[in-house]
């Protein structure tokens, strides 16, 4: 009788299809994965060690640096844990714009996903066509926040600035043009038998695995979970929003694909209502200890001079707690629990990272299958190494 | 629909002693327990009827460097029936290890190691208990407090050590 001998075979870091510097120890029975070893860090930063010695506002730049594809979603939801610590009561202006800003910065993530995945599995068309779209949305980001990819833009008790003229019509020529375009990418791939044949049935997670691994965002809606931060701890005022979850049933590759579809069009849905119903007023909150005071006044007052150097070189004191607060980023839950002592720097930042999570369900999702579909796997939990790394 | 006060209620009723504390702040209910009991009072939470706290949401660790005990593990816990959050902490002295809860949600598998790799909390029983983010051979646990932030040629100006040029020539006037 023969003897059966597996191999083991690397992967990684340097590949193109890990998204990053993934690195993954396949051992093989044939062309059948039996153990799947997956090895991070090669991008850790210790940006929850470096919060530790900068004040609140400064280590809002860290943020930015975690998923880079979703920049201002990390800035909000960090904004959002330390407001919450603070107790400051947001305008309802800023709430509308910061979900404007973070759906805008969805559909970019999405896009980016979307293009990279179809791209992994041969499909090359569908890169030009989102990275068109993408574009158009960078461009409006950069009109907003000034950057493409690292904004940090979303400020504790509000907004960095209120939007420039002329950014509101473009949106709205956007959104009214964006639904044609899904509907582009899904003529190329939703009814595509070679997609379908090389996406349905792989890599598939039944709702008891997804939710006992901890997986949030798509790849745990696609398993038919109804489970949306969005909903479930509505923030920013997203509860005063007209949006559905979309949900998928057998948790595969191809599910988690038409669930991101789907959220594109909701997320449009929701860019399209925050830019018709924004309401007027300020986009700061008000108060004098944390909010930095406006640029005009700091040029013409002394007082509001003195706040502002107070507030960039020392930042604010906070309450003695500890808070969590969380967001639905494209990826799934991201959270920050920030730890006060009082002082005007974190204790503790611990960032529930949804990538990281995510990723721990890969060796459960591609034992069994067939190597080539690894690719497919790793595409369609849509990793950002940044943020599982930190 | 139970509330997480009513879980803290519940908690407090049957496992009397092993509750030390229940806090809230800015609406988040926290649970202190003790140590041994953690892992009996976690699978309850999950499996009892009607809290079922299913996801783990968070689990990490913090130091408060010079309190005693030193180390808080933290679990968050969301209900997906009940939707809502509940978080139990409990506090381990220096040296000390904790049961692993890798078995009861697969998602605190790679969360223990991180806290192991960060903090250097062993999990007993944890099927897998390596480092994570950092190199195998690092040696000590950055997010502690005592972790030195600088190395000991920090602020020493950094010279380029070239090898001894021999220098035949020498100069104009030589």
């Amino acid at each position: 009788m023969a003897e059966t001998r597996t191999m083991t075979i690397n992967m990684g870091p340097q590949h193109p299809a890990t998204h990053g510097v993934l690195r993954l120890l396949l051992e093989l029975d044939g062309e059948i994965i039996t153990k799947v070893v997956p090895h991070i860090g090669y991008l850790h930063r210790g940006v929850e060690k470096l919060s530790e010695s900068m004040t609140y506002p400064q280590a809002l730049t860290l943020t930015d640096r975690l998923d880079y594809t979703s920049a201002l979603s990390n800035n909000l939801a960090y904004c959002l844990a330390v407001e919450k610590l603070l107790d400051l009561k947001i305008p309802k202006r800023a709430q509308y714009l910061r979900v404007l800003l973070a759906e805008l910065q969805r559909l970019a993530a999405h896009l980016l996903w979307v293009a990279t995945h179809a791209l992994d599995m041969g499909a090359m068309t569908v890169l030009f066509y989102a990275f068109r779209e993408r574009e158009t949305i960078l461009g409006m980001l950069e009109q907003v926040t000034g950057a493409r990819l690292t904004p940090s833009f979303v400020r504790i008790g509000g907004l960095a600035k209120d939007i420039p003229d002329g950014f509101a019509a473009e949106v709205r020529a956007f959104v009214e043009d964006f639904p044609r375009r899904i509907d582009e990418y899904e003529t190329l791939l939703t009814d595509n038998i070679i997609w379908k044949k090389r996406t349905q049935n792989i890599a598939p997670m039944s709702a008891d695995e997804a939710v006992n691994y901890g997986v949030t965002g798509p790849v745990l809606r696609a398993c038919g979970v109804n489970y949306d931060v969005r909903k479930a701890y509505p923030y920013s005022g997203y509860d005063e929003f007209d949006f559905e979850i979309p949900l998928g049933e057998r948790g595969d590759v191809y599910d988690r694909y038409v669930v991101r579809l789907k959220e594109m069009r909701q997320s449009n849905r929701i860019i399209d209502q925050a830019i018709n119903n924004l309401p007027t007023g300020p986009i700061l909150a008000d108060s004098a200890f944390a909010v930095p005071p406006d640029k005009e006044a700091v040029g013409k007052d002394i007082a509001a001079l003195i706040r502002h150097f107070k507030i960039a070189q020392e930042g604010f004191e906070t309450p003695r707690g500890e808070v969590y607060a969380s967001i639905e980023s494209s990826k799934g839950e991201l959270g920050f629990y920030v730890v006060s002592d009082g002082s005007n720097k974190p204790f503790r930042m611990r960032i529930r990272p949804p990538s990281f999570i995510n990723l721990g369900a890969l060796p459960k999702m591609i034992e069994g299958q067939m190597v080539a579909d690894v690719v497919a796997a790793i595409g369609s939990i849509d990793i950002v190494l940044g943020e599982i790394d930190r | 629909m139970t509330k997480p006060s009513e879980a803290a209620e519940r908690l407090k009723a049957k496992f009397g002693e092993a509750i030390l504390s229940v806090s809230e702040f800015r609406g988040e209910v926290n649970v202190t327990v003790g140590k041994n009991a953690i892992r009996d009072i976690l699978l309850f939470l999950k499996n009892s009827d009607d809290l079922r706290y299913d996801l783990l949401i968070d689990l990490c660790g913090v130091d408060y460097c010079g309190d005693d005990p030193r180390f808080e593990i933290v679990y968050l816990l969301h209900s997906l029936p009940n939707n809502n959050h509940l978080r139990i902490k409990t506090r381990l002295r220096e040296n000390e290890t904790i049961d692993t809860v890798s078995d009861v949600w697969k998602a605190a598998d790679w969360m223990e190691r991180e806290i192991y790799d960060m903090l250097g909390i062993s999990f007993n029983n944890h099927p897998d208990l390596r480092r994570i983010l950092l190199v195998d051979d690092f040696s000590g646990h950055p997010l502690k407090k005592d972790f030195p932030l600088e190395g000991p040629d920090f602020d020493k100006p950094f010279t380029v050590q070239l090898e001894e040029e021999t220098r035949t020539d020498k100069g104009f006037n030589g």
